[in-house]
């Protein structure tokens, strides 16, 4: 075992037991499954608490989590760490190069108010550090000390209940600073979870990307499938059964109010808001199959966009919302099709595998997440544009439902794990996995929120 | 040949619907039991046997047994990724057709479900081609399609929770429901 490895072995232990000591606030655990080898060396010293008493916990190991989560990130546990230190001054730059260590987050915890505090932190590159730290450069006809090596510095003031929040947003800030991407932390998932043992099994979730602050917003004695986030994040559409069939409904996350969007005669599925939140696409079979239609979400205006005797399903719109991708039989099996909404012309997409569904673009519109199936095995997949390259991503089985981070940098998706369906994450580039498994019952359909800022 | 075995269900189901009838008020049968017993003791002392006439059902009587036979045998199973019914159904769909025809105000709902293998959106549009399949076929036996309904889960409901072949044979399924 590597020293690496071994930092990640135990760090992934205590992430994962520092999670299940909170039971009542998370119904979702992580487990770590590939690719923290590959992730960059980090450190997330705990920040120094300046007050009397006990020092608020959590706010480092959440922001620890969040990177490694992300899969660019090893964050090296705190018991390999040479020092403590809180603040730029205090680093001792060789010791944290000779770990590898690229850079370090530092920072404090200070008391503001009644159950308000001060918290202040510094992003500092090491290897900069290393050769600028404490030297003094001319700068408008003066000698000043070189500060290249602090990449980011900010203080703001938070309420008690606001430290796991501010750490996603510390997250944030770290990712976009090193990667020049802006960081997922503070995002929801929306999922459904099957429960038979509860008197309405079917259950509409929302939590934090991070299973955290879950909330049902919906129990059901019928089945539940296909949410989906309206691009403001105040909404979600789903299909519910509770009357029986399937129809579409529109939920507001923040109030209780929904609404029934459709109620046709057969299928009414598949509802995927478009970029700028006022068309639903969705699957409607009311004029004999199923057929890919738009509605105006204010008017409820339907306009028919596909044509075809063979199943076309599973829409999911294009980043400039000029067209959408979605499954279709009309080659003979399965398989990802485009449709541009102005002219309606049909292209295929996919030609590998014996089928590709559930097709999903990533927000720069280069490449497609879809579910691919080989030799019977279904698994989450990736193609480029225009190169047409398609990369396996998970190794897990009966994959589906796959849903982009709105950063495009992980997918989230349900598979069966000890026959069992849970949540697992993949990165996009296909390095990193996780699995998420429930407590008890099942746990599908998982749909990531757009930025909640 | 169809009302030969549909009559030879209901003598197997009618006798079993009395038997069910009785269990309720137990402690006043048996009574009336034993006074029976004795009775027949005297009488076959002398010779003679006692029988009892069958009291005529009315129609809604057979109706209702009628449909509680065919709620025993109401399932179609399909292949992988198929939605044809297969030609052993064909009896069993034929005597669900022949009770519909006879009776035009019975309405059934034809439930498509399918296996847990591909994603949950296309399995919809799966099962609800296998339920108007099974629609189809009982449309094309004479029966009429404002008695016919028809509403895919996809595979939310699946009847075996198992990731295996034979659980999977057992979810992909069309079930008509009264």
């Amino acid at each position: 075992m590597s020293m690496m490895k071994k930092l990640a072995f135990v760090l992934v232990t205590a992430i994962v037991v520092s999670l299940m000591y909170r039971p009542a606030k998370a119904s979702l655990e992580i487990v770590i499954t590939d690719g923290i080898d590959s992730a960059r060396p980090i450190a997330v010293v705990p920040f120094r608490w300046l007050g009397d008493g006990p020092a608020p916990e959590g706010l480092t190991q959440v922001i620890a989590a969040d990177l490694m989560r992300s899969g660019k990130f090893n964050p090296i546990p705190t018991n390999a760490m040479p020092q403590m230190p809180s603040s730029e001054e205090e680093i001792d730059y060789p010791s944290w190069a000779s770990l590898g260590v690229e850079a370090v987050l530092v920072g404090t915890i200070e008391p503001y108010a009644v159950d308000r505090y001060t918290v202040a932190f510094q992003i500092i590159d090491v290897l900069r550090g290393q050769i600028t730290s404490g030297s003094r450069v001319l700068r408008g006809g003066e000698l000043v000390s070189s500060n290249d090596h602090i990449l980011d510095a900010r203080r703001s003031v938070i309420n008690g209940d606001q430290f796991r929040q501010y750490a996603h947003r510390i997250s944030d800030v770290f990712y976009e600073t090193m990667t020049g991407d802006p960081g997922a932390f503070m995002t929801r998932i929306a999922y459904v979870t099957v429960n038979h043992n509860r008197e309405k099994p079917y259950e509409l979730v929302v939590a934090d990307y991070d299973g955290y602050n879950e909330k049902v917003l919906l129990r059901s004695p019928e089945p539940l499938m296909s949410p989906s986030w309206s691009p403001d994040g105040n909404k979600l559409a789903y299909v519910s059964f509770e009357n029986k069939r399937p129809e579409i409904f529109v939920q507001d996350i923040y109030t209780t109010r929904r609404e029934k969007m459709t109620s046709f005669s057969g299928i009414n599925s598949s509802p995927v808001w478009s970029p700028d939140g006022r068309t639903l696409a969705m699957v409607l079979s009311k004029d004999g199959n199923p057929e890919l239609y738009t509605m105006d979400v204010a008017s409820k205006q339907l306009n028919r966009v596909t044509r075809h005797h063979a199943i076309d399903t599973e829409p999911n719109w294009s980043p400039d919302g000029k067209s959408l991708v979605f499954t279709s039989e009309r080659g003979g099996r399965p398989q990802l099709y485009s449709v541009n909404l102005d002219s309606g012309q049909v292209r295929r997409l996919t030609f590998e595998g014996e089928q590709n569904l559930g097709g999903t673009y990533t927000p720069d519109g280069q490449q497609v997440v879809m579910v691919n199936r080989t030799q019977g095995n279904y698994h989450i997949a990736k193609q480029d544009y225009p190169s047409g390259n398609l990369q396996i991503l998970t190794q897990t089985s009966l994959d589906e439902s796959p849903s982009l981070a709105p950063n495009g940098s992980m997918v989230i998706y349900s598979t069966t794990h000890n026959n069992q369906q849970v949540l697992a994450l993949v990165s996009v580039d296909g390095r990193f996995k996780a699995r998420l498994p429930a407590r008890e019952g099942e746990v599908k359909s998982p749909s990531w929120s757009p930025y909640l800022r | 040949m169809n009302a030969n075995q549909l009559l030879k269900s209901l003598l197997i189901a009618v006798p079993m619907l009395t038997l069910a009838a009785c269990s309720s008020s137990q402690g006043a049968d048996d009574a009336a039991n034993q006074q029976t017993n004795q009775q027949q003791q005297d009488q076959q002392g002398s010779g003679v046997e006692l029988d009892a006439a069958e009291r005529a059902k009315t129609p809604e009587e057979i109706r209702a047994e009628q449909m509680e036979t065919l709620r025993q045998e109401n399932i179609v199973y399909f292949a992988f990724d198929d939605s044809r019914v297969s030609s052993e159904y064909g009896q069993m769909l034929s005597e669900h057709a022949d009770f519909l025809v006879q009776n035009p105000n019975v309405t059934v709902t034809i439930e498509g479900h399918a296996d847990e293998r591909g994603t949950p959106e296309y399995n919809i549009a799966l099962g609800e081609r296998r339920a108007k399949a099974v629609a189809q076929y009982l449309q094309n036996l004479g029966v009429s399609s404002n008695q016919m309904e028809t509403v895919s889960y996809g595979e939310e409901k699946p009847l075996v929770n198992a990731s295996t072949q034979s659980a999977y044979a057992k979810n992909r399924r069309g079930v008509l429901v009264y």
